[in-house]
């Protein structure tokens, strides 16, 4: 890439930051300049987020036809799978499965939910409502 | 309670900490291309079955760790590693060695990284920092990717020491044990053993998946993916294969620009005109996986999404690498004086 090809499409990043790029300068030798982003990138990290959304409504939706729990929901929201809400919450990954499923989510004591609540950064009544109010 | 430190910005974390690092002990000759090209850095891997964020797992570099490793051992400098069960332990040890004048890597998530912006905030936990320093609550933390050092709370810093998942740090922290100087000598010896590691790396690695072969394997999937998994999914994939090339710290192109400069610098040291010359294929290498990320950035946001791109797509990475591999043989056919 050639120094003067270096894109500067500001995205998130570089509003708080430069990103070092190396680059070929006019004799061809390697120098380092500063991108405050690059479209390509920054697209595809929408379209990452988007994917979130849609996993985030999406178990919205089940949970409402109860055909899930709501730490699916939080699961999705925090964009975390459950592998690290097992990791956190010190549940085992079968365990987390199981609390996915809402008959037996309704049956889980307080002290369960609030492993789920704290991991969350909810409260037991958010967790369970579903109502969340992030600023 | 502060180290004499200079922050220091580089391409790629790791990369960063590790010129730093060294750079604190006495090797002023260390660069983020030397680091690099000496940790043998450069790499391709696709692992099919596994998912990460729910996309494919494609890395453009080698196993975290291994550059400060690798890169510290070629220059005879003694590495600390140390990984703990308990956060109590793992700041009582931080906060000796900064008594002791030293600044620490951490390995860290980046999930509760606060002075990270929201849009990068994923549950990544091989990230790596040095701290060092704290005053009042705050630990002084130079993160290689920002321009500026920051500052963590001891609370924020232990939460990303012990971020849980895929590679959980366990609050690991290295440093190298003792200054040391570094004669040219050994400079040219770990740039050529690094050279060599790298071509066993990309020509010779066993299996379809990795090295040159893995870029082969990934062009080849690439094309099946818009009926496999359908344009919206086959979008989303090549989304995550343009970040793990071009998102922060790889210098863009996948790494392949920093081996380029690697390269010319190992020039200095080696005045092998072939190194020029492989300097430049490396480049064309990263302007291919450029223009890919291209094509790839016009498939996700549905510009364009026919078969025929997705062929096109593959025919980038079979020419990156075409070129990696010519470029690799080349530098294996190197005569190093002795």
């Amino acid at each position: 890439m050639k120094k003067e090809e270096i894109p500067q499409d500001l995205g998130a990043l570089g509003k708080i930051t430069g990103e070092v790029c190396y680059v070929v300068d006019e004799s061809g030798k390697y120098t380092t300049v500063l991108s405050n982003g690059w479209e390509v990138k920054s697209s595809a990290l929408d379209v990452a987020w988007k994917d979130v959304e849609q996993r985030i409504a999406a178990a919205a939706e089940k949970v409402k036809n109860r055909e899930a729990s709501p730490i699916l929901f939080f699961m999705e929201l925090r964009v975390m799978d459950i592998g690290i809400v097992a990791a956190y919450t010190g549940f085992w990954k079968w365990q987390v499965k199981k609390h996915l499923k809402y008959p037996v989510f309704e049956k889980l004591s307080d002290a369960k939910l609030t492993r789920y609540a704290a991991l969350f950064e909810v409260s037991l009544e958010e967790l369970k409502t579903m109502k969340v109010h992030e600023g | 309670m502060k180290v004499d430190f200079q922050h220091t910005q580089a391409a790629h974390c790791e990369n960063g900490v590790t010129t730093s690092l060294l750079r604190h002990h006495g090797v002023n000759q260390i660069t983020e291309p030397l680091a690099f090209g000496i940790g043998s850095g450069l790499f391709f891997i696709y692992i099919p079955f596994m998912k990460i964020n729910n996309g494919p797992a494609i890395a453009f570099r080698t196993q975290p760790g291994l550059i400060f490793n690798r890169t510290c051992k070629a220059l005879g400098i003694p590495v600390e590693r140390k990984k703990f069960s308990s956060p109590e332990q793992a700041e009582k040890i931080l906060l000796q060695c900064l008594a002791e004048g030293r600044p620490v890597g951490c390995q860290v998530g980046v999930y509760y990284l606060t002075y990270f912006p929201k849009e990068y905030r994923f549950h990544f936990n091989a990230h790596n920092i040095i701290v060092f320093g704290k005053e009042e609550d705050q630990y002084l933390i130079s993160d290689p990717v920002m321009e500026m050092a920051t500052s963590l709370s001891s609370y924020e810093l232990q939460r990303v020491r012990f971020a849980k998942g895929a590679f959980a740090p366990r609050g690991q922290l290295y440093y190298p044990k003792e200054k040391r100087e570094v004669t040219t000598e050994q400079m040219k010896k770990a740039i050529r053993s690094g050279i060599k590691r790298n071509i066993r790396d990309m020509l010779h690695i066993p299996g379809p998946i990795a090295g040159i072969n893995g870029i082969r394997f990934t062009a080849k999937r690439i094309s099946k993916w818009r009926d496999k998994l359908g344009p919206k999914k086959a979008g989303s994939y090549l989304a995550q294969l343009v970040r793990m090339q071009e998102e922060i710290g790889t210098g863009g192109g996948g790494f392949r620009f920093i081996y380029a400069a690697f390269l010319q610098e190992a020039y200095a040291y080696h005045p092998l005109e072939e190194l020029v010359d492989i300097s430049k294929q490396f480049t064309q290498a990263g302007d291919i996986w450029r223009s890919a990320a291209v094509q790839a950035a016009g498939i996700y946001k549905g510009r364009i999404g026919s078969q025929a791109d997705f062929d096109q797509m593959r025919d980038y990475l079979f020419a990156a690498a075409e070129v990696e591999k010519n470029a690799f043989q080349a530098l294996s056919k190197i005569k190093w004086p002795a």
